[in-house]
């Protein structure tokens, strides 16, 4: 099993982009960045740049686009104490499990830097007084919404999941009596991995459910909140949203959204530069909006995501790793990414650069739900956040492929998690 | 056999000369085969160990040094989880559903292949195409045909009027296991007809023509000669077929991932092994599917025999 997973590293690693810069005395840094959408090319944009100025070379690697995959991958190219990868991109919810594998990078980044970006990351970046990495690019999760089609029926974006259901079945009916068969309504990343324990715990959340794991370590998700907001999202399955979206991550989702076969859809800000291309069908008629309230008491929410830069301590030239993580994560560069690929800055005041907000405008409308994101119980459950959310995920899957009803299946997923943490201890 | 009294001397005489030749002719054959088995102890022989003794402690990826002896814990903590369970059932159903269909899709391409045409060599070599494809790459290229709203086979399907909606082939849990079954059967088919053509091949003549003399019914040639004489090379394709399908994982992980409905006992090993980093119970969890295929191997020859003395 674990040779395997050595072979699969050496193939990534073969195919591994070169960025050139050239200086007689250049060295090499490998950088992994993730490929969603647009995303492997502006980091190779951003690492040329650096590059060109520096003389250094720079490696880009490529890794899965799953992020359970991505952190297995990562896992075994650490636990080998490999010099194979300089800068690791790594996941909101990752510092704690990798930390002993990281530079402490406080020393390395001045303080008025540090400040510029948003506390609650770097906070969350911060391991035992450790700097771990740097933040370069936020997210939350947002509602994408057919804005022409929405406009031609004379409604407005909706409030509440059930607002969400009614506009949704009726768009898509009309829709498809028109004769757009592969009409759908909602699209979202109902797969059994880490994206869906993201939108489950929006769900969740909105409805003032929680957040699956209290921060004392309580296990809290078995509550009739929860309940209704699961047997909210199963009642989408097969009526407003594909059955096959049992097996969509992000990018199937936005596949059937680009393609103008969806109405809403559940995904995070990088899909607006994909939707907003000059190729794609759907430029000029989308929207975004927060994620709708759970029924009229809930509340506006959307899953803490992002990623950050890392300097792994087995790298040969750490001080150069520094450099390019400290120039990665620049204004300049996040205003370019901001730009390019609507990747959500870390750094306060980029959200009132007239550039970026001509850009992405939801940046300026969106700044409560950016700042107010609701985050994944990873910093509680520590080591034993994969293991958890798997076991949330595939008893949310249960419940969305109707194999479970929402109250059983909670209340399975609280004894089992309740076992998992010895009683919430972790 | 006859037995030869020899004078006591001789007796004594005769092991001390052979054994002299004997000894020389070990020796021989143990330089030979040893490359062999030092190349099978460190690329085989110790990783296994490696995986038994890692079962018995509760080492963690993050830190194999740390590891300490829990004795039987991982295996009465997998022996109750029904994820487990789920996932042997899972891939027993694979493996029974999928060799099955390739035997006899299998036999089928062998038996037609093995007919005298036209373009007989260039169609042996097109049939193993699918096998040829990388299996990340089939799995791939073959979930973006089942997928429920761009997917080929559904637009085929409906094309034919044989369903009115599309079904999500991967999605549904109903489903999901058919989908992977149908991606295996169609990429190992290939293997699988041309491991019976060899034997097909390998069948004498003479039988046939005779047969054909005696103007015995095609049908009747094939179960009363083709089947029987056929009965070796096939159990050889079973075995290394169902050994196989026993440890899959590729397609599996590919198509559906982690989902409970289709996990596979290598996917769930891995799943601790890597995803969890709990690498003593995934190691338990692949002890145990070790165990599992060889003890199926095992009653698998032992039935196998015991069919051939009938």
């Amino acid at each position: 099993m674990l040779e395997s997973g050595r072979l699969a590293m050496a193939g990534v690693l073969l195919a591994a982009a070169t960025v050139s810069g050239s200086a007689a005395r250049a060295e090499t840094i490998a950088i992994s960045c993730g490929a969603v959408g647009l995303e492997l090319k502006i980091c190779q944009e951003g690492a040329e740049i650096w590059a060109k100025k520096t003389g250094h070379q720079v490696n880009v690697v490529s890794t899965p686009n799953s992020a359970t995959e991505r952190l297995a991958l990562y896992q075994q190219i650490l636990a080998a104490s490999s010099p194979d990868i300089d800068v690791f991109q790594i996941d909101v919810i990752w510092p704690g499990t990798l930390a002993n594998h990281f530079v402490d990078l406080k020393s390395h980044v001045p303080a008025d830097v540090l400040a510029s970006h948003f506390e609650a990351i770097v906070e969350n970046n911060t391991v035992n007084g450790k700097l771990v990495a740097m933040p370069w690019y936020t997210d939350a999760g947002v509602l994408y919404y057919r804005k022409d089609l929405l406009d031609a029926a004379g409604k407005q974006p909706p409030q509440t999941w059930e607002e969400l259901g009614a506009i949704a079945k009726e768009l898509q009916d009309k829709a498809r009596s028109q004769g757009n068969d592969r009409m759908w309504g909602y699209v979202f990343q109902g797969k059994a991995y880490e994206g869906l324990t993201c939108n489950a715990l929006e769900w969740i959340d909105s409805y003032g459910g929680g957040r699956i794991v209290d921060d004392k370590g309580k296990v809290t998700v078995d509550n009739d909140k929860a309940v209704r907001a699961l047997t909210w999202a199963a009642s989408t399955v097969g009526t407003i949203a594909p059955e096959g979206v049992l097996n969509y991550s992000e990018e199937e989702s936005r596949g059937v959204f680009q393609s103008g076969n969806a109405i809403f859809m559940r995904n995070w800000p990088y899909a607006w530069a994909l939707a907003q291309a000059e190729d794609s069908p759907i430029k000029g008629k989308i929207g975004v909006v927060p994620l709708p309230k759970g029924g009229p008491d809930g509340k506006h929410t959307g899953a803490l995501g992002g990623w950050q830069l890392a300097v792994s301590k087995y790298s040969r030239h750490p001080e150069i790793a520094i450099d390019l993580v400290r120039y990665l994560t620049s204004a300049e560069e996040q205003k370019r990414r901001a730009v390019a690929g609507s990747y959500n800055p870390t750094i306060k005041a980029l959200y009132q650069d007239q550039d970026v907000l001509k850009a992405v405008p939801f940046f300026g409308t969106l700044y409560e739900t950016f700042t107010n994101a609701v985050a994944r119980p990873s910093r509680i459950t520590g080591a034993k956040y994969n293991q958890m959310s798997a076991e949330f995920f595939n008893a949310v899957h249960q419940v969305l492929s109707k194999q479970e009803k929402p109250a059983e299946s909670l209340a399975a997923l609280e004894k089992r998690l309740d076992r998992l943490s010895r009683g919430g201890r972790w | 056999m006859a037995t030869i009294e020899l004078p006591a001397e001789a007796a004594a005489a005769v092991p001390g000369r052979s054994s002299r030749l004997t000894r020389q002719r070990t020796l021989a054959a143990w330089l030979f085969v040893a490359p062999m088995i030092l190349v099978l102890a460190a690329v085989a022989g110790w990783p296994l160990l490696r995986t038994i003794w890692f079962a018995f402690t509760n080492a963690n990826l993050s830190d194999l040094g740390a590891a300490e002896f829990v004795g039987i814990d991982n295996f009465t903590y997998l022996l109750t989880d029904p994820d487990w369970w789920v996932a042997v059932r899972n891939t027993f159903v694979f493996t029974l559903v999928s060799v099955t269909l390739e035997i006899v899709l299998g036999l089928g391409i062998a038996l037609a292949l093995d007919a005298h045409f036209r373009g007989r060599g260039l169609l042996r070599a097109a049939v193993l195409i699918p096998w040829a494809i990388p299996t990340v790459v089939s799995a791939q290229m073959w979930s973006w045909m089942f997928n429920d709203v761009f997917g080929i086979i559904n637009a085929v399907l409906i094309g034919l009027g044989l369903i009115e909606h599309p079904i999500a082939w991967t999605g549904s849990p109903d489903t999901a296991l058919a989908a992977v079954i149908i991606v295996d059967v169609w990429k190992t088919t290939p293997f699988m007809a041309l491991l019976l053509l060899a034997g097909l091949q390998m069948l004498p003549a003479e039988i046939y023509e005779a047969a054909r003399v005696d103007g015995v019914h095609p049908l009747k040639v094939f179960w009363k000669i083709t089947l029987p004489l056929l009965k070796p090379a096939l159990l050889v394709a079973v075995i290394f077929r169902a050994l196989d399908a026993l440890r899959i994982f590729d397609l599996i992980y590919v198509m559906t991932g982690n989902n409970r409905a289709t996990m596979s006992m290598s996917v769930y090993a891995r799943q601790q092994l890597v995803d969890f980093q709990d690498v003593g119970f995934g190691s338990a969890a692949a002890t145990l599917l070790f165990a599992i295929i060889a003890f199926t191997t095992a009653v698998y020859l032992v039935v196998a025999r015991v069919g051939r003395e009938d």
